[in-house]
């Protein structure tokens, strides 16, 4: 055989054990302990990495899990209470409960509804649009449409409506991990607790003009007529900024704002048809599909 | 051979369509629309209410803050409201609606055009005139000129630097204030020299100007300490680090001031309102506005109030023209397009250009060939192929590190680059976002 190979064999074989037996010192002296639940933590936890719980991915929320004392400000929207409740019997703790919450869109501004009134054609992302001027039509409040949340949401809920030119949330798919409401510059996506069967009211406009410029400018703008806060039997609105917010957790779905909207800015998803008002309901430009957790805004 | 800026810079077509055009007086609007945030800083804070009867030159709303600038009303008449005003980027700001009664002037104001020498007032008396009267630069970047006079302690200002470059295509408000109010000009550089308390002026200005370098030489010719620079054609050479760059050698430190090496920069538009003010007790309440595109009627420079809705320049340029794609707020390099066209001219209004349907059109975006013709022509010397890709990648400290906001927003490297890149806006929305980094580092 040639020397050659015989000798190379030989001093790499002799280099690789040297390293490997200074390698199971150092391994052995620098050995830093990590506490094996973190282990079966991150396990449970749902592996996206979203950023959704406030920390830099699931690994370090794990850490934090184990390392806290309680779970009060730990929370995993992903996973939901599934999931926490599992991570707190591996740590002997009580889970924290949430409720599911689910994204929406607090704009309805759609081609239809809110006409254009100028052009841009520079590099397509909602940022720099927001931070240029105030978006192709006038109001100036309004999604964009340029999908900066559909590219940011890592579940695939979020799609462009290419008709409406609006996003729309999947509420299957949504996780309510936040970060279109982190993403959007508009400050449009607004995460609600999920109701019964995925219903949901809420005003989808954000626009704090006064009543008549914005009218003018989007058919369905909310021009803050307090309307549907004199009807609420349930002081679940409050008006402010020359719009109306309605809140989640006081709301019962009753469904008296939604007829009392004269500009439509009060949507309403997953409900049956109405049985009395059959007229009044055509009238919103929603259509409900019980059977579809889909939103479809026309 | 003729000084210019040592790194960068770019040639376009010069298209001075309007330069012939002598500076005619717009008339007076019905009705003028004062934002209260004109200038670079915090917004004024109005001082009349709904109702009021207001006089020309009249204070309307008064500086609020230290970077901030007094505004005063261009017409008499009412107050009719106070009201949010969509401006130039369609974003609704707070400002003043004024109802035109007539054309009635504050006591004071001396509105004749002779020509008053005799420097009267000591340093602070200018200073303080200067910062009463509401004048911000008037070259687009609207900084409060008093501020600049405010030279800081241990720090002295050896140059003072009139920019009369106007380097952007299409614009001629500067040419023409040369050209037409020459003596005023060097009275006001005169103040400007006493104010900071310096012995050596030159003004800067392009060799395509060759009227305005022969007038301005002629008038300072018995002056001592002030010259006239003739600076070859090159964008961005109206740039205030540019200009130094190209009168002087030095270079401005990243991230630091003209006076940190001894240069104060004033447009020749405040110059002449610096004059008007000192000279003429007479506020900030009109300035020149060049109106001009390849297929407008009558490419002019008009005098007009602030306030004074575009549509009306437009129309008296001789109406808009069938296929106008786009209409710019200042020059093709740097203006930025109008999203509704019934906004006022304000204090940082140069030009209003409009471009055909045919040109305004973006190039088709490919991806970046690494040609590096953005690198060589980019005058502060960054690299604006990487900036664009870090800033669609939403890479902000990369940006950072890489000196995103020395950027001055020029857009020569949009200009040349061969894929159409849309490298400015990245770069823009990158300084947006790093800036926000930086305040939040510095509150910390």
């Amino acid at each position: 055989m040639n020397p050659v190979i015989i000798y190379t064999v030989a001093s790499l074989s002799g280099l690789g054990i040297t390293s490997a037996v200074i390698l199971f010192f150092v391994a052995r002296k620098f050995k830093v302990y990590e506490d094996p639940r973190i282990d079966q933590v991150e396990e449970t936890l749902p592996a996206a990495n979203c950023g959704g719980c406030g920390y830099a991915g699931c690994r370090n929320f794990a850490e934090a899990c184990v390392k806290s004392e309680s779970f009060d400000l730990l929370f995993c929207p992903v996973g939901g209470n599934d999931c926490m409740t599992k991570i707190a019997s591996l740590l002997g703790r009580d889970a924290a409960t949430k409720d599911p919450q689910v994204a929406v869109l607090l704009c309805n501004g759609t081609c239809e509804n809110r006409p254009k009134t100028n052009h841009f054609d520079g590099a397509q992302t909602c940022a720099i649009t927001t931070a240029l001027y105030g978006g192709e039509t006038g109001c100036h409040y309004g999604c964009h449409g340029l999908g900066d949340c559909v590219r940011v949401c890592k579940f695939d809920a979020l799609t462009m409506d290419p008709v409406s030119g609006l996003p729309v949330v999947d509420d299957a798919k949504c996780t309510a991990c936040g970060a279109c409401v982190k993403e959007c510059p508009k400050g449009l996506f607004e995460l609600r607790k999920r109701a019964k069967a995925d219903r949901k009211i809420y005003v989808a406009c954000k626009n704090e003009d006064k009543g008549g410029p914005a009218k003018k400018n989007c058919s369905v703008a909310c021009i803050g007529c307090s309307k549907c806060f004199k009807v609420c039997p349930y002081d679940a609105i409050t008006m402010g900024n020359n719009l109306a917010y309605i809140d989640s957790d006081k709301c019962r779905l009753c469904r008296k704002c939604v007829t009392e909207c004269p500009t439509n800015s009060i949507i309403e998803i997953g409900f049956p048809p109405r049985r009395e008002k059959a007229e009044a309901a055509s009238d919103i430009q929603i259509t409900a599909k019980p059977d579809n957790n889909t939103q479809t805004i026309n | 051979m003729l000084k210019t800026f040592s790194i960068g810079g770019i040639h376009p077509p010069e298209n001075k369509l309007s330069v012939s055009a002598a500076i005619t007086e717009l008339p007076i609007p019905k009705t003028v629309v004062i934002p209260l945030a004109q200038h670079l800083g915090v917004p004024s804070k109005p001082i009349v209410q709904k109702g009021d009867q207001v006089k020309v030159g009249q204070l309307i709303a008064q500086s609020n803050g230290f970077i901030s600038a007094n505004i005063h009303a261009s017409v008499s008449g009412k107050v009719v409201k106070i009201e949010p005003s969509a401006d130039s980027t369609g974003y609704k700001r707070d400002a003043i609606f004024i109802e035109t009664e007539g054309d009635e002037w504050m006591d004071g104001i001396d509105r004749s055009a002779t020509l008053v020498k005799e420097i009267k007032l000591d340093r602070n008396a200018i200073i303080d005139k200067i910062a009463q009267s509401g004048i911000v630069g008037l070259g687009g970047a609207t900084f409060p000129s008093h501020v600049k006079t405010m030279v800081p302690k241990g720090k002295k200002a050896e140059y003072l630097l009139i920019n009369g470059v106007e380097c952007e295509p299409y614009l001629t408000a500067d040419h023409r204030l040369m050209l037409e109010k020459t003596n005023e000009l060097v009275v006001g550089i005169q103040i400007l020299m006493k104010a900071l308390d310096v012995k050596k002026a030159i003004i800067g200005i392009e060799n395509n100007k060759p009227d305005a370098i022969a007038i301005m030489k002629e008038a300072v010719k018995n002056i001592e300490g002030i010259k006239v620079q003739a600076l070859k054609v090159q964008y961005p050479q109206g740039g205030e680090k540019q200009l130094i760059s190209a009168v002087l050698g030095r270079e401005v430190p990243s991230g630091g001031l003209p006076i940190d090496i001894g240069a104060v920069v004033y447009n020749v538009g405040s110059v002449f309102a610096i004059y008007e003010a000192v000279q003429k007790n007479k506020p900030l309440v009109e300035r020149v506005v060049t109106i001009t595109g390849k297929q407008v009627k009558k490419p002019s420079n008009f005098k007009v109030r602030i306030g004074t809705s575009v549509l009306e320049l437009i129309e008296q340029a001789g109406g808009l023209p069938e296929n106008t794609g786009k209409i710019l707020n200042g020059g093709p390099m740097m203006g930025k397009a109008l999203a509704q066209l019934d906004v006022p001219v304000v204090k940082g209004s140069s030009g209003i250009l409009l471009i055909p349907e045919q040109e305004a059109i973006r190039k088709e975006v490919f991806t970046c060939i690494r040609c590096t013709k953005c690198i060589s022509v980019c005058p502060m010397g960054l690299e604006p192929y990487l900036l664009g890709i870090e800033g669609e990648k939403g890479l902000y400290d990369k940006m950072e590190n890489d000196r995103v906001m020395d950027c001055i927003e020029c857009g020569s490297c949009s200009y040349v680059c061969p894929a159409g890149r849309p490298l400015l806006d990245y770069i823009r929305l990158g300084k947006g976002k790093v800036g926000q980094i930086i305040r939040k580092r510095n509150t910390k």
